[in-house]
């Protein structure tokens, strides 16, 4: 029934001397929220650097529906339908909160323009709760709507795959709760969602499931209640703040 | 196009033909201003097309510009006048390209020394071509006219601004505005940046070998010193971000009120130009920061926040 979109086998990154990522392996199936979840340094990022493009593996291959994306430039992945958020939120400055969006659609993996792409952009700012904001300059945003409007640019191209790089950090707890419904939203839509995460609220309430990495390796991979009940997941964040 | 865009396109018409009737009535003197600032319009608006919205800053101007009047002063005895342009704007185009490919990769200050470089190295291939065979400088008689010059060049004008507004409103021209933004949400959403930036940068390369063609029997003689002079580019550059690059007509603002005061330094002061156009870029860079395109802009916000108050 459920279909494999996402393959990672044997990726490894290294940097000059230092292995960021060492031999990860993992799959994500359709209509899945997976978390990528692990102490600071861990190498959650430098993996989802590799699944978007922004640079490639050392060894090992990244599949999407059964194409390579490993070596593409991030351009590419995108076609291929990969669509990202990024940890520090990145807008267009001196585009209007529409254009930001409409900039998701006219590129990426299913392209409109014109008309169609800006009804397409105000249709997902309603999505993500902006639907007020539409005609307001970035710079009046607040942090959590910028996070929207990067998340429905991410959406614009209708990715396959959708990859989350710690969009929960940094709100406070009253947008935290309305953050993590949104996300629980586009699950239940049916999206396909790679999530890296520190809050662990956000963790047991979205993942259907989680690969633990610690010093670039895989340490553990399940449902969010086994994971975080495993002694080496413990161990591993032994010393560090488990909610934090 | 809606009716809101013909009533913009209208205005622009009306220009251009009351400039077409300029070599009818002005002196010889005004045509030659004239014609100066027909060149400087091309240039500086199809520099802007690119460097506007990639924040490239490029200083190629000159490579490109000296290869169109070597086109004019190679081919002018053999082919018909109206071709040389044409053959200039497609080697001005190649040129771009082939540098585009090497260069657009590299950001910010490397790309304006290697697009500085550029026009020195062509300088020192053409000057070492001729020493090998002999020659000096060319002498480009033909029966041009100043007059034909600024029409062609009007024509040229009407051209790269027919370009831009079609940039503008596609999907190349959207692309742009996003690289200039943030590079890397760029090639994150489909965009492939290095493509678009190449594609862009022919433009300006195109436009500026055409003007080189157009304006080689305005000297008459040329040699590559004169051809390739570095000025050109840094004039371009200063009235292009005088006027503003945020909008099209930017370029144009800044080169009218440049090209007198220019007339006016040259004439006054011709032993210290090189230092008054630096204090001048100094000004430009500190007082109007967005150039008049800036200034437009602050002064529409106060009018409208005062009429709304």
């Amino acid at each position: 029934m459920s279909r494999t979109v996402l393959e990672v086998q044997g990726v490894t990154k290294r940097f000059g001397g230092l292995v960021a990522v060492r031999d990860m392996r993992f799959d994500v199936t359709e209509h899945e929220v997976m978390g990528i979840i692990g102490p600071n340094g861990s190498g959650k990022s430098t993996m989802i650097n590799m699944i978007s493009g922004l640079f490639p593996p050392s060894e090992g291959s990244i599949r999407l529906k059964g194409a390579e994306l490993a070596g593409l430039p991030a351009h590419k992945t995108a076609r291929k339908g990969v669509g990202r958020t990024f940890q520090l939120v990145r807008l267009l400055p001196e585009l209007s909160v529409v254009e930001n969006v409409v900039a998701g659609a006219v590129f990426g993996h299913r392209r409109r323009w014109g008309k169609s792409a800006e009804g397409h952009a105000k249709q997902l700012l309603e999505r993500v709760g902006l639907g007020a904001s539409k005609g307001l300059p970035i710079s009046s945003l607040t942090y959590i709507d910028t996070k929207r409007v990067e998340l429905a640019r991410a959406l614009a191209g209708d990715p396959e795959v959708l990859l989350l790089d710690e969009w929960l950090a940094g709100l406070n707890p009253t947008e935290l709760s309305t953050g993590i419904d949104l996300v629980r939203s586009l699950r239940d839509e049916g999206r396909t969602i790679i999530l890296v995460e520190h809050v662990m609220d956000a963790i047991r309430s979205l993942c259907d499931r989680c690969v633990v990495m610690s010093s670039g390796a895989k340490i553990a991979e399940g449902t969010p209640a086994e994971v975080l009940s495993d002694p080496e997941v413990i161990r591993a964040y032994l010393g560090e703040d488990e909610d934090a | 196009m809606s009716a809101q865009e013909i009533g913009k396109v209208i205005p622009w018409a009306l220009a251009l033909v009351v400039a077409a009737f300029v070599p009818l009535m002005a002196s010889p003197y005004w045509l030659s201003m004239a014609t100066t600032m027909a060149m400087f319009v091309v240039l500086a608006t199809s520099w802007a097309l690119f460097s506007g919205p990639t924040h490239y800053i490029s200083l190629a101007t000159a490579a490109f510009f000296g290869v169109g009047t070597f086109v004019t002063g190679l081919g002018f005895q053999t082919l018909p006048f109206w071709m040389l342009p044409l053959i200039a704007a497609a080697l001005g185009g190649i040129l771009a390209a082939l540098v585009g490919m090497v260069t657009l990769r590299l950001s910010g200050v490397y790309f304006v020394i290697f697009t500085l470089g550029l026009a020195e190295l062509v300088r020192q291939v053409v000057t070492w071509v001729q020493n090998q065979t002999g020659q000096r400088g060319m002498y480009v008689l033909t029966s041009i006219t100043e007059k034909d010059i600024y029409w062609m060049l009007l024509g040229l004008a009407a051209l790269v601004y027919l370009a831009g507004w079609l940039i503008g409103r596609s999907k190349l021209g959207f692309a742009l505005r996003i690289i200039g933004n943030d590079e890397t949400v760029a090639r994150h959403v489909g965009i492939d940046t290095a493509m678009a930036k190449v594609a862009l940068f022919t433009i300006p390369g195109m436009a500026a070998a055409a003007v080189g063609a157009i304006l080689a029997p305005r000297y008459i003689y040329i040699e590559p010193s004169t051809a390739f002079a570095p000025l050109l580019s840094f004039q371009v550059v200063i009235m292009a971000l005088l006027g503003g690059t945020g909008r099209l007509w930017g370029p144009l603002a800044g080169v009218i009120p440049f090209t007198l005061l220019w007339e006016f330094i040259t004439r006054q002061a011709p032993n210290q130009t090189l230092l008054l156009l630096g204090i001048v870029f100094l000004l430009i860079v500190y007082v109007l920061p967005g150039g008049f395109v800036g200034l437009w802009g602050r002064i529409r916000r106060r009018l409208h926040q005062g009429g709304g108050a």
